[in-house]
C-alpha cells in the first residue's frame, strides 16, 4: 500500500514521499537494534518502560504468563487500551494480532501502530496461512522457530523477525535452541553452490531467494531479536551473545518483584552484554525473577511455539 | 549504545575510515570524529547519563569533535527538544530546535530524493524513519530541506541530519564526514 501524498500532519507539513516502502518497514527495526522491546499491559507499565530505557513497547491486555495461566482464545486487545498505550509514551508502540487475522492487523494498523508482532502467544485464526504483510504500510514482526520459518515469514512481508521462544515461562532454554537453529541454519548454506541451496531450500522449506539472501549476507536479511522466556539480565546478554540484534521481554519484568529496576538492569545488560564486569553489577539486588516453567512440565497442546506454520 | 550503529560502521569503513564502538567514556579517547546514530533517543540518553559518557561526550563535542548525527543522533544533539519525555536530557551543543516524530508516526514514514548542499551529482535517497523534524535553526547552516523544513544541518564540525544514509547504500554524505574528521 505504498502510496504518494500523504495526509496531513499537526505541523501542516505535507510529505510528499513514498510511504511504507520495504525500506522504511525494515528500517524501523534497524533504529531498534541493541535495544530491549517491554510487554506492557497499562500506560503506567508503558511509562515505567519507557523511564528504564526501552527501545520500544508491545502492547497487551494480558502478559504471556497470564495467557497461559487464564487459558481460552486470546485475541488482539482493546483498541483503547492500545490507544492509551500509544499515547502515554513516546518510543514506537506494538500490538499483536492473530496469526493469519489480517483484519486484526487492519485495526492495527488504522489505529497508526508502529509495528504489529503476528504472535503465535495469541490463538491462531488460521492453521495454514499467515498475513500476506506486503500490502500494509505498517511493518510486522514475526516469530520463528528456525531458517525455514523465518524464511518464509520474510517471503509473507515480514521487516522483522525474532525467535519464538515459548513465552510465558521465564524459562530461556527455547529462545536458545530457536536462535542456535537460525545460526546454524545459516551457517550450513556457507559452503553450498546454488544448486545444493536450491536442495537445501527444499528441505527446510525455505523460499530460494530469500535463503540466496541468507548466503550472501551471511545472516537474515532484516534485524532478527530474541524473544520468549528471558527473565535476567544474564537472559539477555546470553541471547545477545548468541548474536541476536536486540530483545523482547515479555513477562520477564512485570512479574517479577521490581520491574522498574529488572527493567533497567535488561536494558543495560543488552548494551553491554559482552562486557561480564557490567553484567555482574547491573544483575545485583533486583529482588525476585518470575517465577519459572520447566518446558516438560507443560502439556503439548500448551506450547505456544508450536504455533505457526 | 543502541540503534543502527552497525550499519554506520560498515559505510564508514568503506569510506576509508576505521571504527571503533563508543560505550564508555574511555572509548572517546583519540577519536578523530564520532557518529550518533538512529535509535531511540530516549534510550540513548539515559543510558549515556548512566554510564556516565553524557558529559564528557558533550566537553569533546564542544572542543570540536567532528560529530555525524542521524535522526535520534540530532535530537540528542540539539539546543531544545519539543514533544520529547519531559526531562529528556540531551547535549544541547547544536542551534535548532526539534520535534520528535514530528512528521508523524511509524506509517507516516517515508522516502523521499534530496538535494545537499556540496553533494555532486544526482539527489541524495532520503529514508526518513518516525523522524524528527527541526523547527528552527539558529546559527546552523541548512544544507538541505524538504516541504519547507530543514532536514540537514551544519555547525562548525558537527552535521547533522533528520534521515539515514547507512541505509542506502549511498556513501557520499559518509565520504564527505569522513574528509571532515581527517581535517583536524
Amino acid at each position: 500500500m505504498a502510496e504518494r501524498n500523504g495526509s496531513r500532519n499537526g505541523n501542516g507539513a505535507v510529505p510528499r514521499g513514498i510511504k511504507g516502502s520495504f525500506k522504511v518497514k525494515a528500517g524501523l527495526a534497524q533504529m531498534l537494534k541493541g535495544g530491549v522491546i517491554m510487554d506492557v499491559v497499562t500506560p503506567e507499565h508503558a511509562r515505567i518502560a519507557q523511564e528504564a530505557g526501552a527501545c520500544a513497547v508491545m502492547a497487551l491486555e494480558r502478559v504471556p504468563a497470564d495467557i497461559r495461566k487464564e487459558g481460552g482464545v486470546a485475541r488482539m486487545s482493546d483498541p483503547d487500551l492500545i490507544r492509551s498505550i500509544m499515547e502515554a509514551v513516546t518510543i514506537p508502540v506494538m500490538a499483536k494480532c492473530r496469526i493469519g487475522h489480517f483484519v486484526e492487523a487492519q485495526i492495527l494498523q488504522a489505529l497508526g501502530i508502529d509495528y504489529i508482532d503476528e504472535s503465535e502467544v495469541l490463538t491462531p485464526a488460521d492453521e495454514e496461512n499467515h498475513i500476506d504483510k506486503h500490502p500494509f504500510r505498517v511493518p510486522f514482526v514475526c516469530g520463528c522457530r528456525d531458517l525455514g520459518e523465518a524464511t518464509r515469514r520474510i517471503a509473507e512481508g515480514a521487516a522483522m523477525i525474532r525467535t519464538k521462544g515459548e513465552a510465558g515461562t521465564g524459562n530461556v532454554v527455547e529462545a536458545v535452541r530457536h536462535a542456535r537453529a537460525v545460526n546454524a541454519g545459516i551457517r550450513k548454506l556457507q559452503g553450498l553452490n546454488h544448486a545444493e541451496l536450491v536442495h537445501e531450500a527444499k528441505l527446510i522449506g525455505a523460499p530460494v531467494d530469500v535463503l540466496a539472501e541468507c548466503q550472501r549476507l551471511g545472516r537474515l536479511p532484516v534485524v532478527n531479536f530474541a524473544a520468549g522466556g528471558i527473565a535476567t539480565p544474564a537472559d539477555a546478554a546470553l541471547m545477545m551473545q548468541l548474536g541476536v540484534d536486540g530483545v523482547f521481554v515479555g513477562s520477564g519484568i512485570f512479574k517479577s518483584e521490581d520491574p522498574l529496576k529488572r527493567a533497567k538492569a535488561i536494558v543495560a545488560a543488552t548494551t553491554y552484554f559482552d562486557k561480564p564486569e557490567r553484567l555482574a553489577e547491573v544483575s545485583a539486588g533486583l529482588g525476585k525473577a518470575m517465577d519459572g516453567l520447566e518446558i516438560p512440565a507443560i502439556p503439548k497442546e500448551g506450547l505456544l511455539a508450536a504455533r505457526g506454520w | 549504545m543502541q540503534g543502527a550503529f552497525a550499519e554506520h560502521v560498515r559505510a564508514l569503513e568503506k569510506s576509508g575510515a576505521h571504527t571503533r564502538l563508543v560505550r564508555t567514556s574511555e572509548d572517546l579517547e583519540g577519536l578523530d570524529g564520532i557518529v550518533l546514530p538512529g535509535g531511540e533517543s530516549t534510550t540513548m540518553t539515559m543510558l549515556m547519563e548512566r554510564t556516565g559518557l553524557l558529559e564528557p561526550l558533550r566537553d569533546a563535542i564542544a572542543h570540536g569533535l567532528a560529530t555525524f548525527a542521524t535522526c535520534a543522533g540530532t535530537i540528542v544533539l540539539a539546543r531544545e527538544v519539543v514533544d520529547g519525555m519531559a526531562d529528556q536530557k540531551g547535549l544541547g551543543v547544536l542551534d535548532i530546535a526539534v520535534r520528535r516524530n514530528g512528521y508523524g508516526r511509524q506509517v507516516d514514514s517515508f522516502e523521499a530524493p534530496l538535494d545537499v548542499v556540496g553533494l555532486s551529482g544526482k539527489s541524495f535517497p532520503g529514508v526518513f524513519i518516525r523522524s524528527p523534524l527541526v523547527e528552527s535553526v539558529g546559527s546552523a547552516e541548512v544544507i538541505a530541506q524538504y516541504d519547507g523544513h530543514a532536514v540537514a544541518v551544519r555547525q562548525g564540525r558537527i552535521v547533522a541530519l533528520c534521515f539515514h544514509p547507512e541505509l542506502t547504500g549511498d556513501l557520499r554524505l559518509h565520504r564527505e564526514f569522513v574528509k571532515l574528521a581527517a581535517a583536524s
